[in-house]
């Protein structure tokens, strides 16, 4: 498997560097603040992307932790969450105004902080320059400013967590008028402002972050990396990076007419209103308005979470079953429908808002026929390890994992993409079920394939194996422990987003299933801590990476140095002359051609 | 400070697990680390495998223990089609779900590394994957056509014998509004609105609304066998009428009209029957987040024959015989908003009828 040698210690490539670099690059040492913090090298901004994801990841973990044992164990209280929340959970009980501050900040923090942000700000950084053979991204400088937006946001976003009122509490879709009236609920006060401005930052960060990727790939290929011999990994990001570029703005203007609504008293969402006793001047408004453009950037925004981890499944289940990946060609076409049907279907999370039925008819075709480039993915994962030879590597069972949900999450969306079927079921829990599993843990199980595969190219080091396939197991069977039953609650018409179920007749009987649902939770929860005390110590305590390519894979990455400084290659950068997927006898004993390597005489191109 | 203890000793323990974890990574070099990882792989490709065969167990254990617990049979014509509906998807996706589970795990464990196996060099295959693109398109198809035609005919125009009812939401309780002897609901204007006499804010000017009934417990009373089309409005956020025996919503909006339209086919006596419960009762779910109350925001629905909703409307009083609500128009609201009132008297068509 190994092809190259022995190269110790981040401090020891910098010892043979001759100097005679055609490209400025800098090799001298870097202070720690330039190095490490205002970095504008794309692999540290990377892992600046991946901590902050994963602090955020805790964070909003917890949360769910403590809004399950309120669903789990409606009467029973716990004192340990008074000394978290203070008075919100007044004698270990939490209040129903911040059980709905937590739901909302739980699906911002893990839609937008952790699955966007997190996700592929840390992969889009961490791969493009590497697997295109670029030094760094197109500019370095826009790529730290994002990384610095996203961490303004998040410092705003974690005060609102503080302010009296309590954070923002009108789900995370924050529909108006809820959201824009201070009268209608306590978390549409200063929390919703801090919650509107956290949010812009963030889309400025996204923007930033965006049009770097895609000027990035479009541009600086390396020699002979043509668009098709690209990883699939980078076709994934460009085509998250599009969907980002292209409906963020939109959600900002919704933003901005919501924070123009709430201070200054113009009626863009809000119509013949009466709330605290009296009735408000605005007339003329729709709260539909917001819908639309919310789910504008809200649909786009599901497969910017799900695509990088398509990309890296892809890759993955590819390089640990040492076979091309299935129909190459295919998947790209596919990520290209996906994309474009992703502006196309926002309106079927409205079908029963009193949107037109007709447009509603439109959009069930539309959403349905996303199925099709998904199926054709799924068929395609399948026949890349049929007959391949398969490593069971911690990566590897995320791929098959991150696979698996994809179908189970996926198919539930035909029920809710078609309008008849969404009447009965839209809010309820098989929507929770269907969301959580498809977006949540898929793509939460492509982001881990990602970031055990390529932790080694981070840092030098591997993590723990053992630790690596406890965390696995645990995931796996929680995920669908928790997900799966919810399924049937949501088709007994189990509404989502409420406190407490005991007072209703038809809904009371799920407490035994709730409080399941609950304890499963929370043990995955902890789960989730192995993984990170994993990722940490390893940081510093994992076993070194003593060969440059440990995985045998044929990308550009694998070419650097193990612990490569800020310029990627210490020479030139290599030229390219395959494509990435070449798993094939070398006629050295390899299994794999690297990209870099010409071709044989005879040989033909894919 | 106890709280922190805790917190250091988790902290501890899982520092304890890395460092055990690591060891044996360890001893995994010392025994010769390609055996080793050869039988790694194999228990974990096992393992895998057995992950799938507990979890379709565990489905059918899942599947048992819920079934009895699901709702009971449809209460309305629109759902029975609903439910036949569902269950054709169910079986659609339920065969896609089985097939594609058991390739996967199957083809993980059976093409698991060993040291003879070389892997199948196969990058593409135009005929398979035109066959895996069609056969969805065409079971999409099916499912789209399906779908349409239950959704055009649920949001048709309701038939023209069907009694009218009005709900509207607000923070956080059910108002039903009946349209009286003459059929027919007055118009309301949210400037009007007082909670103290005049809670839906109708237009004392309109003499439609002189014998409208206002049910303020949330109570909806519903002929079985006879159409009913919902008109729904909101008075303050955004809130949604969720009908789970009927399988209907739909979303209460301020400032827009809303309706839905169904038939009730079971009633409440019957149903209590059929679920062997006495104290079943159809039951209204707020199903859009709107508040602090959201969870508590519940309304009853009681389906009965026409001569006990006769007799239960007879006994109701008009809201505004109720309230005896003073005969000059606009009275109610003028000390609470006067000025938006007075400012915009023609915006008054905007009111609802």
């Amino acid at each position: 498997m190994s092809n190259s040698v022995i190269i110790e210690g981040p401090n020891v490539a910098h010892g043979i560097d001759t100097g005679d670099h055609h490209h400025g690059h800098e090799h001298h040492e870097q202070h720690f603040i330039t190095k490490y913090i205002f970095s504008q090298d794309h692999k540290v901004i990377g892992k600046q992307f991946l901590i902050t994801g994963i602090v955020w990841a805790v964070i909003g973990a917890l949360m769910s932790v403590f809004f399950r044992l309120q669903l789990g164990f409606p009467n029973e209280t716990f004192p340990i969450m008074e000394k978290f929340l203070g008075e919100w959970a007044k004698g270990g009980k939490l209040s129903p105004e911040f059980y709905y501050a937590l739901v909302t900040m739980h699906g911002t923090i893990l839609v937008f902080f952790v699955l966007t942000a997190g996700l592929s700000g840390t992969f889009a950084n961490l791969l493009i320059p590497l697997q295109i053979g670029a030094r760094d991204m197109a500019s370095p400088f826009m790529n730290m400013l994002s990384y610095w937006f996203f961490f303004l946001s998040s410092v705003i976003m974690f005060i609102s967590l503080f302010v009296q009122t309590g954070p923002a509490s009108g789900g995370w879709t924050t529909y108006p008028p809820l959201s824009a009236l201070k009268e209608a609920s306590l978390g549409s006060g200063v929390g919703m402002d801090l919650w509107l401005i956290s949010m812009a930052l963030f889309v400025v960060s996204s923007l930033l972050g965006g049009l770097n990727y895609i000027s990035t790939i479009l541009n600086m290929r390396t020699k002979g990396m043509t668009m098709t011999r690209m990883p699939l990994t980078i076709w994934a990001l460009l085509f998250t990076a599009v969907l980002g570029v292209l409906s963020f703005p939109v959600l900002l203007s919704g933003f901005v007419l919501l924070i123009f609504d709430r201070n200054m008293g113009t009626s863009f969402y809000l119509s013949e209103i009466f709330i605290g006793g009296k009735a408000l001047p605005h007339v003329g408004g729709s709260p539909i308005l917001y819908q639309h453009l919310f789910w504008f950037l809200g649909h786009p925004e599901v497969y910017i979470i799900m695509l990088p981890g398509m990309g890296m499944a892809s890759e993955v289940l590819s390089n640990h079953s040492r076979k091309p990946i299935f129909g190459y060609m295919a998947m790209i076409i596919s990520l290209i429908g996906i994309t474009l049907l992703a502006f196309l279907v926002w309106a079927h999370h409205m079908f029963v808002t009193g949107m037109s039925p007709f447009l509603g008819s439109v959009f069930v075709l539309l959403t349905l026929l996303i199925a099709v480039p998904s199926a054709v993915k799924v068929f395609n994962w399948l026949t890349t390890i049929w007959r391949g030879n398969i490593r069971f590597t911690v990566p590897m069972m995320f791929a098959l994992g991150f696979v698996s949900l994809f179908i189970s999450g996926g198919l539930t969306g035909i029920f809710l993409g078609n309008s008849a079927l969404d009447i009965h079921l839209h809010d309820t829990y098989f929507v929770i079920a269907h969301f959580h599993i498809v977006m949540g843990v898929s793509a939460f199980f492509g982001m881990f394939a990602g970031i055990y595969h390529w932790f080694p190219k981070m840092f030098g080091r591997f993590m723990n194996n053992t630790l690596g396939y406890i965390h696995f197991f645990l995931t796996f069977a929680g995920a669908y422990l928790i997900f799966w039953p919810m399924h049937y609650e949501g088709i007994a018409g189990m509404p989502r987003r409420y406190y407490d179920y005991s007072a209703w007749e038809s809904f009371k009987h799920f407490d035994n299933l709730n409080a399941f649902i609950s304890i499963a939770a929370i043990m995955v929860f902890f789960a989730q801590l192995i993984f990170v005390v994993n990722f940490f110590a390893s940081i510093f305590r994992g076993r070194k990476v003593m060969v440059k390519n440990p995985w045998g894979s044929p990308t550009l990455e694998w070419t650097t140095e193990i612990n490569p400084g800020h310029g990627n290659w210490e020479g030139d950068i290599p030229e390219v002359h395959r494509w990435p997927y070449d798993y094939k006898d070398d006629g050295n004993g390899n299994d794999f051609i690297p990209q870099t390597v010409p071709l044989r005489p005879g040989e033909e191109a894919h | 400070m106890s709280g922190f203890l805790t917190i250091v000793l988790i902290g501890l323990v899982f520092v304890i697990i890395y460092q055990i974890a690591k060891a044996s990574e360890y001893s995994t070099v010392l025994r010769g680390e390609e055996k080793i990882n050869r039988r790694v792989n194999r228990s974990m490709a096992l393992l895998f495998l057995l992950f799938f065969v507990a979890g379709m167990i565990g489905i059918v254990i899942c599947h048992n223990a819920l079934s009895d617990k699901m709702l009971p049979v449809s209460a309305s014509d629109h759902g029975v089609r609903y439910d036949s509906m569902l269950f054709t998807t169910l079986v659609v996706t339920g065969i896609v779900f089985v097939i594609t589970q058991t390739l996967l795990f199957w083809f993980a464990f059976r093409y698991q590394s060993t040291e003879k196996r070389t892997s199948f060099f196969f990058p593409h295959n135009n005929k398979l994957e035109l066959v895996w693109t069609t056969v969805p398109a065409i079971a999409m198809a099916c499912l789209v056509a399906i779908g349409l035609r239950n959704w055009v005919r649920e949001t048709s125009a309701p038939p023209k014998d069907s009694m009218v009812v009005e709900v509207v939401g607000k923070q956080f309780n059910w108002l039903i509004r009946y349209p009286g002897k003459d059929g027919v609901l007055g118009k309301r204007d949210f400037r009007k609105i007082d909670d103290a006499n005049n809670i839906l804010g109708l237009d004392w000017s309109d003499k439609d609304n002189m014998d409208d009934v206002i049910a303020q417990n949330g109570e909806l009373h519903l002929v079985v066998n006879k159409p009913v089309s919902l008109i729904i409005g909101s008075r303050d956020v955004i809130h949604d009428v969720g009908l789970a025996h009927f399988r209907m919503k739909m979303d209460a909006v301020p400032g827009i009209v809303t309706t839905m339209w169904f038939t009730p086919t079971i009633t409440s006596a019957k149903m209590k029957e059929i679920t062997g419960n006495k104290d079943f009762v159809y039951e209204i779910s707020c199903d859009q987040m709107c508040g602090k109350g959201h969870y508590s925001m519940r309304g009853t629905v009681i389906v009965e024959t026409q001569e006990e909703y006769d007799a239960w409307m007879a006994k109701q009083q008009s809201y505004y015989a109720l309230n005896n609500a003073p005969a000059t128009p606009a009275a109610p609201a003028a000390d609470s908003s006067a000025a938006p009132v007075q400012k915009t008297d023609s915006a008054k068509v905007l009111t609802m009828k």
